[in-house]
């Protein structure tokens, strides 16, 4: 067995088959959605771009993305903290569970919230006796995101806190600072990077989350219609070119945004 | 201070992510014990669940194999230049950043019936988009990361020392791999296993798109969860989810008893 296997055509072909694999599998697919956004020339990838809905679709994923990173950096800021830092009963418990969301199928996350919050619901109910609506409107498409980027921001901070030389802080606190102050001056800056990286990936994940926001989103298009559920329908409705061509705004945008991380995470290594 | 932010911590999880997986559990009761078996013993949830399991399987071997041996040529492979090493490194995680939608729309734009490629495939009799294998291909997408991911840090941290010691003792590449490096990284490749496995249990967008979500055919869990969901039927939704989540959940445990094991070692 040994000897068949020490031959060099083995080594050859293994490495052969791996690259293949990995180049069929990623790069190429990749290639295929930007030539095909531009398969019939730029005025039909202009045409489907500047389609009021698609639009529509694009600015409302970002604006709802960009609301619930927010939420996440404060949340998860706090959550990292005080299961870094505090000592009480079930401290191990919260932090297993802040996994939940990334091994819970995001199609059985957007059913809990369409559970919890939909119409036959308490919550639900209370809701629109306030006159506030909140399944197949805005704020449930909100709560998706969070859901399912929840464990972001929390888990890119938590190293950073464990690895914070407390010291530092002690000193602060002799010099006569105040709470407030040491967390300004000395926490923030050093567990920064790490708020950056994890909100930038909630964020990302949050522009491409589908499986929780159909389910609760109404999917109105111009008003509750998101970019990758556009893409759905625009499959769906058997427009390839036009599902490629938001998908491509998406994607330039995502990838933009992973190299930011990658580059953070550079320069802190580099530090 | 210090009570009001643990109280707000547990608020937070507690509405955010106990009341909810509560909720699936007590509603897929709603029926009582009849629908819940009645949910789940559907022909269509029976298939739905068969052919998950299927795409899990399949998936994880797929993607623990390449996984693996991408992830040893990526830190050791001499025979690929640093730039092309760094740039097969950066797009890794790819996947990351394409929504499931994107993937899943890339296989059906490549592969689809209406392309070269998928037409060749069909006059051989062999479908790949709205069947298994595009079902499978999306999922090996969409999970390709996660085990170079794991991998490739635990490869770094252990070195080569131990292995050149293997090797100029006279071990061969093969042996060294299964008596050497592999005792070493196995804690990174189950962290990767486990990882794929959710994944692939709960991937929706890319199957949803490549699948063509044909009702036992190539019909899914999540997808056959959200067809419940919009036909209303939000009962037999529940029964299928919670199948979904008990196992998540086993996942998530098993993921802890192993981090635990492996900080005992």
């Amino acid at each position: 067995m040994n000897g068949i296997l020490r031959h060099k055509g083995w080594s050859w072909g293994f490495r052969s088959t791996v690259m293949l694999y990995f180049i069929v599998l990623i790069a190429l697919p990749i290639i295929g959605v930007y030539t095909k956004s531009f398969s019939l020339g730029w005025s039909a990838f202009a045409d489907s771009v500047s389609d009021p809905l698609a639009w529509k679709s694009i600015l409302l994923t970002l604006k709802l993305s960009l609301i619930a990173t927010a939420i996440n950096i404060l949340i998860g800021t706090m959550i990292a903290w005080v299961l870094n830092r505090y000592k009480f009963i079930g401290r191990t418990f919260l932090n297993s569970l802040v996994d939940l969301p990334f091994a819970l199928p995001t199609a059985v996350g957007g059913l809990m919230i369409l559970l919890l919050l939909g119409p036959n619901s308490w919550v639900g109910n209370l809701a629109a006796q306030l006159g506030l609506q909140i399944v197949f409107h805005e704020p449930a498409i909100v709560i998706a995101m969070v859901f399912v980027t929840f464990p972001f921001v929390i888990r890119a901070i938590q190293p950073l806190l464990e690895e914070l030389d407390k010291s530092e802080e002690e000193a602060a606190y002799l010099l006569g600072a105040s709470k407030f102050h040491v967390f300004r001056r000395v926490i923030l800056p050093s567990i920064l990077p790490g708020v950056l990286s994890g909100a930038m990936l909630a964020f990302s994940r949050a522009l491409a989350e589908f499986g929780a926001v159909v389910l609760v989103a109404g999917n109105i298009p111009g008003k509750t219609l998101i970019a990758s559920v556009y893409i759905f329908g625009e499959v769906e409705s058997d427009n390839p070119q036009g599902a490629a061509a938001v998908s491509i705004l998406l994607l330039s945008l995502s990838f933009l945004i992973l190299w930011l991380v990658n580059w953070v995470q550079m320069r802190r290594h580099a530090k | 201070m210090r009570r009001i932010l643990i109280a707000l911590t547990y608020l937070v999880f507690i509405v955010l992510l106990i009341i909810p997986l509560f909720k699936i559990g007590t509603g897929a009761w709603q029926e009582g014990l009849d629908g819940l078996i009645h949910a789940i013993t559907r022909p269509e949830a029976v298939h739905a669940l068969m052919m998950t399991a299927w795409i899990v399987v399949v998936v994880t071997m797929l993607n623990t194999i390449f996984g693996v041996m991408l992830a040893m040529y990526l830190v050791r492979g001499t025979w690929m230049g640093s730039r092309l090493k760094q740039f097969l490194n950066s797009i890794v995680d790819l996947p990351f950043a394409v929504s499931p939608v994107i993937g899943g729309l890339m296989i059906v734009l490549i592969l689809g019936p209406s392309t070269t490629i998928g037409a060749f495939f069909e006059s051989i009799g062999f479908k790949i988009v709205y069947a298994f294998p595009g079902m499978v291909l999306a999922t090996l997408f969409v999970t390709f990361p996660l085990m170079v991911r794991e991998v490739m840090p635990v490869l770094q941290e252990v070195g080569t020392q131990q292995e050149e010691a293997a090797s100029t003792l006279g071990a061969y590449g093969w042996t060294t791999f299964w008596k050497v490096t592999w005792p070493l990284i196995r804690f990174g490749v189950i962290y990767g296993v486990v990882l794929t496995i959710a994944r692939s249990l709960g991937e929706f967008g890319a199957v949803l798109v490549v699948s063509g979500n044909v009702m036992n055919k190539t019909q899914t869990a999540t997808t056959l969860v959200y067809q419940d969901v919009e036909n209303f039927n939000v009962v037999s939704a529940n029964g299928v989810a919670l199948v979904l989540a008990v196992f998540s959940v086993l996942l998530l445990l098993f993921m802890e008893w192993a981090k635990r094991r492996r900080g005992v070692h």
